[in-house]
C-alpha cells in the first residue's frame, strides 16, 4: 500500500491520531432525488464522519440487504443514470474537506469504460472506489487505471479468505482494507460478529496499516467496539435508513450519535 | 486444439469470477472437489447409478414424422429429457451437484429457479439426500408456474417468492447469491444453468454433456450419419450446451440454439441475449447480457419462465463469437403455435422453453431441406405449463374449471 498518495488512508490516520478511530459513512447517490443525497452526505461531513461513501444504484445489488436494496432501486425507477453520480460526487466535493469514493458493482463501470471512469472520479474530486463485487484476481484494468489515476481502489477481505487472499487483498488495496465483519451482506445487526476482531488481526499480520470494519455496524457502541481494534467502521443502512424516515436532519442526527462512539 | 476441452474460468474473453470475496473460499473448495470427483472412480459410479436407477437414462430419441411435415420434410429427432425424472433435463446436473454437496459436508441446499423445474430437480435431490432445501423464485414466476410450486413444497422444500425487482429468474438469482453469502459454511448454491461464476459454467455443463453423448450414438445407430444440426432453447443455456458439447468438434454439425423473442426482438419485450444484447457483467461472469447504457440490466420478457432471462452463459457467448454456434430469435406465438403442432402431431406436450425449439426447427427444417436430419433437444415437459397453455389457446373449460 502507497499511504503516503492517499487521501483516504490520511483522513482514517488522523481520525486514530485525535480520536479512537475513523466512521465511514454510506448513502446512496440519487436517494430520495439528487439534490437530497447532496445535502445528507453534507450532513454527514458535518457531524463527525471522516470518510464517504456514495453508492452508485446498480439494478443487481447482490451484496445489499433490504435497505440499501429498496434505496438504490428507488433512486434508479425515479431515473438516475451514471452521469448523476459524478454530478453529485462533485457537488459533495465542492462542500466538504473530508474524501468521497465510490462504492459500485463492477458492470456499470465497465459499460462507462475503466480509464474514462477513473478519470471523471479525479475530475469530480473523488478520491476512490470501493468493489464489493471485484476482486483483485479480475481487477487488471481498474488497478492499472486507478494507478495512473492517483485513485484510492479498496478491495474487500473476508473472514473465509484464504492467508494468500488476505495478502493478495492488502497488496492490491490502498486508502484501506474493508474487512467484512460477517459472512453476510448489508444490513444492521444486533450484534457485530466476532469474526471481525480476528480478520482484522489476520490483515495487520499481512501488512494491513489501514482497516474498516463493515456490514451489521448500527450503533455508538458498535463504533466503539470495532475502533477498540480496527482503524475504522463504516455505517451504511442505519443511515440509509435515517434518511428515509426522517431526511436530511435525520441523517445529521444519526451521524451524529454514532460518531459518539469515536470518542476516546 | 479441441472445443470440447474447455475448462474455464474464461472462454475467451467470458466468464471468469465477478463475486463478492465471502464467496471465493466456497468456490474454490466446489471447483477442488469437482475436479477431483471427475477423475474418481467411486464418484462417477455413483452418478451413473444414479442415472440408471433413477433418472432413467439413458433418455431415448423420438423421431417425429408427423411434425417433420411441416419443417420442409426435415427428419427431425428428439432428444427426450423430457422423459427423465422429474420432467426436464435439469435433474442431470442437480445429482451431480448434490453428491458434491454431500462429499463437501454440506447439509443445506438452495437454488434459483424460473420455469421451477430447476427448483423441483434440486428438491427432489434434497429428499433423496436427507438434506434441508429452499428455492428461490420470482413472484411471476411462482403465480405462472404454480405446479412446480407446490410439487417442491410437497417434496419439502421451503419455496421463498421474490418480490425484487422483475420478481424473475434474474432476482432468485440475485437472492440466492445473497442467501449464499450469508450460509456458505453449510449451505451449496446449486446454480440451474451453465451460467454464474467459475466453476459452475464447466461443471454444470459437464453434468449436462451426457444428452449429447448418448444422443450422438443414438442418431449414428438409427441413421449411420451425424445430424446435420443439433438444436435447442436457449435461456441461461445448460440444455443447449449439454446437447452441443458432444458435437462441438463436429465440424460439420451445425449448432443452433434458439433464444425467448418474447413480443419480437423489435420491441422491449424480449429475452434474445446474444441477438441483441452485448457483453457485460452479471451474477458473477462476463457475458452477452441484456442491459442499458449505464450497465443497469434490463427486464427480460418471455412467455416461459425458463427463458426469462437477460443474461446466459459465458460458453455461450464465446461459442457464438467464434462463429461454432449460431443463435436465432423465437417469438411467444411462435413457440406456443410449435407446442400445439407437436401435440396433435405427435401427442407429445413440450414445456414452453423446449417449444422455442421446435419452432426454431420448423424454420431451420425448411433451410436444410428434406435430406436432411435435425436432433433437438426435448428439455423438458408441459405438464407445469398447463394454465399458461389453456389460457393462451382457450383450451380450459370455464365450467369444467369451477368444477
Amino acid at each position: 500500500m502507497n499511504i503516503p498518495s492517499s487521501t483516504v488512508a490520511e483522513a482514517i490516520a488522523s481520525a486514530n491520531r485525535d480520536r479512537a478511530g475513523a466512521l465511514i459513512g454510506y448513502l446512496p447517490a440519487g436517494y430520495p432525488d439528487i439534490d437530497t443525497s447532496i445535502e445528507a452526505a453534507v450532513a454527514l461531513a458535518e457531524n463527525g464522519i471522516d470518510v464517504i461513501e456514495l453508492g452508485l444504484p446498480y439494478s443487481d445489488p447482490v451484496m445489499d440487504g433490504p435497505v440499501i436494496q429498496e434505496a438504490t432501486q428507488t433512486a434508479l425507477a425515479a431515473g438516475f443514470r451514471l452521469r448523476n453520480g459524478f454530478e453529485v460526487m462533485a457537488a459533495i466535493t465542492a462542500r466538504v474537506s473530508i474524501p468521497v469514493v465510490f462504492m459500485s458493482y463492477w458492470n456499470p463501470i465497465v459499460q462507462y469504460g475503466v480509464e474514462r471512469f477513473a478519470d471523471d472520479i479525479v475530475a469530480a474530486g473523488g478520491a476512490g472506489l470501493i468493489t464489493p463485487d471485484l476482486i483483485p484476481d479480475e481487477a487488471a484494468s481498474w488497478i492499472a487505471a486507478s494507478d495512473r489515476a492517483g485513485l484510492d481502489r479498496i478491495f474487500l477481505a473476508a473472514p473465509s479468505s484464504t492467508p494468500e487472499r488476505l495478502a493478495q487483498a492488502v497488496e492490491t488495496s490502498r486508502g484501506f482494507v474493508y474487512a467484512v465483519s460477517t459472512m453476510g451482506i448489508t444490513g444492521a445487526r444486533l450484534d457485530v460478529d466476532s469474526a471481525a476482531k480476528s480478520l482484522v488481526a489476520r490483515l495487520r499480520a499481512s501488512g494491513a496499516t489501514s482497516t474498516c470494519v463493515g456490514l451489521g455496524i448500527s450503533s455508538a457502541d458498535q463504533v466503539r467496539e470495532v475502533l477498540a481494534y480496527a482503524d475504522g467502521a463504516i455505517v451504511g443502512s442505519a443511515l440509509v435508513k435515517a434518511l428515509t424516515t426522517g431526511g436530511v436532519s435525520a441523517v445529521a442526527e444519526t451521524a451524529a450519535a454514532l460518531s459518539a462512539g469515536t470518542r476516546l | 486444439m479441441s472445443l470440447r476441452d474447455e475448462l474455464g474460468p474464461y472462454f475467451g474473453e467470458y466468464g471468469g469470477r465477478f463475486v463478492p470475496e465471502s464467496l471465493i473460499k466456497a468456490l474454490d473448495e466446489l471447483d477442488a472437489e469437482y475436479t477431483a470427483a471427475k477423475t474418481d472412480p467411486v464418484f462417477q459410479a455413483e452418478l451413473t447409478a444414479l442415472h440408471a436407477t433413477y433418472t432413467g437414462r439413458p433418455s431415448i430419441i423420438t423421431e417425429v414424422p408427423r411434425f417433420a411435415r411441416h419443417a420442409g420434410g426435415a427428419r427431425i429427432l428428439l432428444k427426450r429429457e423430457d422423459l427423465n425424472h422429474t420432467g426436464s433435463h435439469k435433474i442431470n446436473n442437480v445429482l451431480g451437484q448434490a453428491l458434491l454437496a454431500r462429499r463437501l459436508g454440506k447439509t443445506r441446499l438452495i437454488a434459483e429457479t424460473g420455469a421451477g423445474q430447476h427448483g423441483v430437480a434440486t428438491a427432489t435431490a434434497a429428499a433423496l439426500f436427507g438434506m434441508e432445501c429452499v428455492v428461490y423464485m420470482g413472484e411471476v414466476d411462482t403465480e405462472r408456474q404454480a405446479l412446480n410450486v407446490a410439487r417442491m413444497r410437497l417434496l419439502g422444500a421451503e419455496v421463498i417468492p421474490v418480490t425484487a425487482g422483475s420478481r424473475t429468474l434474474k432476482d432468485a438469482i440475485n437472492e440466492a447469491l445473497r442467501d449464499w453469502v450469508a450460509n456458505v459454511d453449510t449451505t451449496h448454491y446449486l446454480l440451474g444453468t451453465v451460467a454464474g461464476p467459475h466453476p459452475f459454467p464447466v461443471m454444470v455443463r459437464d453434468f449436462h454433456k451426457i444428452i449429447g453423448e448418448e444422443a450422438r450414438e443414438q442418431v449414428l445407430a438409427l441413421t449411420g450419419r451425424l445430424p446435420d444440426a443439433v438444436t435447442a432453447c436457449v435461456g441461461g443455456g445448460s440444455n443447449a450446451m449439454g446437447i452441443f458439447h458432444a458435437f462441438l468438434d463436429d465440424a460439420d454439425v451445425r449448432l443452433v440454439g434458439f433464444e425467448a423473442a418474447g413480443e419480437g426482438v423489435d420491441t422491449p419485450r424480449h429475452a434474445a441475449t446474444i441477438t441483441m444484447g452485448r457483453p457485460g457483467v452479471l451474477h458473477g461472469a462476463r457475458s452477452y447480457l441484456l442491459q442499458d447504457e449505464d450497465g443497469q440490466t434490463v427486464e427480460s420478457h418471455s412467455i416461459s419462465a425458463g427463458l426469462d432471462y437477460p443474461g446466459v452463459g459465458p460458453e455461450h457467448s464465446w461459442l457464438a463469437d467464434i462463429g461454432r454456434a449460431s443463435y436465432r430469435p423465437v417469438t411467444d406465438s411462435e413457440a406456443m403455435d410449435a407446442l400445439r403442432l407437436m401435440a396433435t402431431t405427435e401427442g407429445i406436450i413440450v414445456a414452453i422453453e423446449t417449444a422455442h425449439a421446435l419452432a426454431g426447427v420448423l424454420r431451420l427444417g425448411e433451410e436444410l431441406g428434406p435430406d436432411s436430419v435435425i436432433l433437438v433437444n426435448l428439455s423438458g415437459r408441459g405438464d407445469k405449463d398447463m394454465v399458461t397453455i389453456g389460457n393462451y389457446f382457450g383450451v380450459i373449460d370455464r365450467e369444467a374449471e369451477q368444477v
